[in-house]
């Protein structure tokens, strides 16, 4: 905490000097801009403060806490499978995969597992997720640039996911599905036959961006070279998912660590960046969904049969323990911290989630850009803010 | 040639509201066929359908939407409160002024003098001191930036666009736009005469250039940067709501409608058809129901212009300032030069 008021400070003095500077060479004077919180760029309330000059960034801090909605401390008054409807809301972009590791930390604490095919079933649901989020992404970076027709083949193609999603869970956006032990319901009838044309779909929904928005001369011009984190600033920043990994570093939990789900049962491919630019933070993403669909694609041939819930008590109360479980969420790790003394709901529940940590890195990067890069930068970060605000 | 005599006041009268047409018409028609109705198809949705049959009186209840808004002044704009109200009237008038130079047909003009493309690029950057005062007088960040960004830009593709010209100018030889309508229509290619010589053939990079900048101008995508709603909000239009919010529309889709006209006009052949198709020579022998047909034909060329414009804004993502600037500078402004060069050494060698 004290360094990051270190930063903070040294961060201010170094506006001051330069406003010092500029205004003894030029006799101007910065103005401050506020982006935000209300602001189109920003997906939600967050708020940049930026010192300009002209149209250049000479300090730049977010702000965050506008949407703060005390997830923490309101899982301390709820039973353990109440939570999943709160934390559904923290990506909400991505809602089933923010379930996964709370429930997998809740599981290791009662030393349950959920079944094979539910371990399949929630990780076909989880690429879900990922495809619905990172797909919205990649729309929205093209309105974020000032290409207004990509974010609707984005809304077109993730409605179908999303009506996947809605099948198998009944909720589009908070599925809530996710028990102690295993899921809510088996799949639905037809539900693996959809969602392989789905990933057709997507795969081409892919094609197309890759085509309208990655080979187009203006779209690389805008984000080649722009917001370039170098691998040991990202690392230290702890930086997380596809920010992470266009920096060059192949980092990527469903692969590096042993969870009960059944990423190991696919054959995919973990994509990195050496730029570590805008650019590769976008490419990186539009790779992964790719990936995900192959993932989908491949769990759906070898979703094993049987129950999808162990047995567990009716009324569910944790043993007394500390259990830390994180996975690879559509915006980077997401983890929680859970301390449980025994009773029905947690003692204490630490959300680590990815934005917050990602958007920490804003100060150093946006430090020289110019306005417009701002937006670039901000949108190939990609945040979500209820992911930042909790 | 005019059968009619009409009196001062009847034909000032008739100029008035012809302008109004003019000006009006392709607006309304660019914003319903293209910003409604041909970028909804291209994003895969419906676009307006309740308004009238398939949304056509869309932009009727949308102007009286408009018009029922309070028209809201910013407390720090309250000092030059009618610096700020005027703005988008000064926008709206250059559009006017600009369509006043236009041939619609062989005497349907609204004035027809020898300076006339040289007054029309003149006129063309009175909107930029209308978003300039905007831009300052809104006492907004967001719009002061967008402000001096439209200046700039619009400075920049000031000039390509003057040199672009210059080649139609050279090789027409003359600055009169029914002129440069009249060489199109009555010239030949290599003694072929199936055509006229409509410049856009002779003049093809020239049309190009002037085709960037005129998107520029008209701060479209990819050079949309003074409005750039991802980062500017609005950019000089932020503060600015109801009617006057019209106005800064209707003067975007109405410029829109006249510099494409003027493409046409300086590229295209504008209202005529090849003169050998129906025997004439000059201007004289054209007959009068051209004075019809005329004017249909430049709205038609207008909408195929209009449609690459449109094309380009729903598909490109935009340019940021400084490589804005860079593209002016250093690629349209040095094509332009070597255009007029090598029109003008080709039109002394013919």
């Amino acid at each position: 905490m004290t360094m990051l008021g270190d930063r903070q400070q040294l961060s201010y003095i170094a506006a001051q000097a330069a406003d010092a500077r500029v205004n003894v060479e030029l006799e101007t004077e910065g103005m401050t801009l506020n982006i935000g919180p209300q602001h189109p760029a920003t997906h939600g309330t967050l708020r940049i403060v930026a010192r300009l000059d002209g149209e250049q960034v000479v300090w730049a801090e977010p702000v965050a806490g506008y949407m703060h909605r005390g997830y923490e401390k309101l899982t301390e008054v709820r039973t353990f499978p109440q939570v999943t409807a709160l934390i559904n809301r923290i990506d909400w972009l991505g809602s089933f995969a923010n379930e996964v590791p709370f429930i997998l930390a809740a599981e290791k604490l009662m030393g349950v597992e959920a079944p094979p095919r539910a371990q399949h079933i929630r990780t076909i649901l989880f690429e879900l997720s990922r495809i619905a989020n990172v797909s919205l992404f990649l729309g929205d970076l093209g309105v974020q640039l000032g290409a207004v027709t990509p974010v609707f083949f984005a809304f077109r193609d993730r409605e179908y996911v999303l009506n996947l999603i809605e099948a198998a869970t009944g909720g589009r956006f908070h599925p809530n599905f996710d028990r102690i032990g295993g899921l809510k319901d088996d799949l639905p009838a037809g539900f693996i036959d959809e969602t392989r044309t789905v990933m057709v779909k997507l795969r081409r929904f892919c094609d197309e961006i890759e085509s309208l928005l990655f080979g187009n001369e203006i779209f690389q011009s805008r984000t080649r070279g722009v917001g370039v984190i170098p691998r040991d600033v990202a690392l230290s920043y702890g930086l997380s998912g596809a920010n992470l990994r266009a920096s060059g570093v192949e980092w990527d939990l469903r692969r590096d660590q042993d969870l009960p789900m059944a990423w190991n049962k696919a054959d995919w491919k973990v994509w990195t960046h050496p730029d570590g630019d805008s650019f590769a933070r976008c490419w990186v993403r539009l790779q992964e969904v790719r990936e995900s669909t192959k993932i989908v694609d491949q769990l759906l041939d070898t979703i094993p049969a049987g129950p999808v819930m162990t047995k567990v008590p009716k009324i569910i109360k944790v043993p007394e323990g500390e259990a830390w479980v994180s996975t690879e969420n559509p915006l980077g790790e997401m983890g929680y911290y859970v301390v449980s003394k025994g009773d029905l709901g947690p003692f204490r529940v630490k959300i680590r989630s990815a934005s917050f940590n990602n958007i920490s890195i804003v100060p150093w990067v946006l430090r020289g850009v110019y306005v417009p890069d701002i937006i670039t930068i901000l949108a190939s970060l990609y945040f979500i803010l209820g992911d930042i605000d909790r | 040639m005019v059968g009619v005599e009409l009196a001062y006041w009847a034909e000032s009268l008739l100029r008035v509201l012809g302008g109004l047409v003019a000006v009006l018409l392709p607006a309304g028609t660019v914003v319903y066929l293209f910003l409604f109705k041909m970028m909804s198809f291209m994003q895969s949705r419906l676009g307006p359908m309740e308004a009238g049959p398939y949304g056509s009186l869309q932009l009727f209840a949308e102007v009286g939407k408009w018009l029922q808004k309070e028209d809201i002044v910013p407390t720090n704009a309250q000092p030059e409160a009618r610096i700020f109200k005027i703005a988008p009237l000064v926008v709206l008038a250059s559009t006017f002024l600009l369509v006043a130079v236009v041939p619609f047909g062989p005497d349907a003009w609204f004035t027809d003098f020898d300076g006339g493309i040289f007054y029309a690029l003149a006129v063309s950057s009175v909107s930029v001191l209308g978003i300039l005062i905007a831009g300052w007088s809104s006492a907004n960040k967001y719009s002061l930036l967008g402000g001096l960004r439209a200046a700039g830009q619009l400075i920049a593709y000031e000039l390509p666009m003057v040199l672009a010209v210059i080649g139609v100018v050279i090789q027409a030889g003359t600055m009169n736009l029914q002129k440069i309508v009249v060489a199109q229509n009555a010239g030949e290619i290599f003694g072929w005469d199936g055509l006229g010589n409509p410049f856009l053939l002779t003049q093809f990079v020239g049309f190009l250039i002037f085709m960037i900048a005129v998107q520029a101008e008209l701060t479209q995508t990819p050079f949309d940067m003074p409005i750039a709603e991802s980062e500017l909000v609005s950019g000089y239009m932020t503060e600015y709501s109801g009617f006057r919010f019209l106005i800064f529309f209707i003067g975007e889709f109405a410029t829109a409608g006249v510099f494409s006209m003027i493409a046409s006009v300086l590229f295209l052949g504008g209202w005529g058809v090849p003169f050998a198709w129906f025997g004439w020579t000059a201007i004289d022998d054209v007959d009068n129901w051209m004075n019809v047909v005329g004017p249909l034909i430049l709205f038609t060329k207008m909408i195929i212009v209009v449609f690459f414009v449109m094309w380009v804004r729903f598909s490109y993502p935009r340019f940021r300032e400084d490589q804005l600037q860079r593209f002016a500078w250093k690629v349209l402004i040095p094509i332009s030069l070597a255009n007029i060069m090598v029109t003008a050494v080709l039109k002394v060698a013919f």
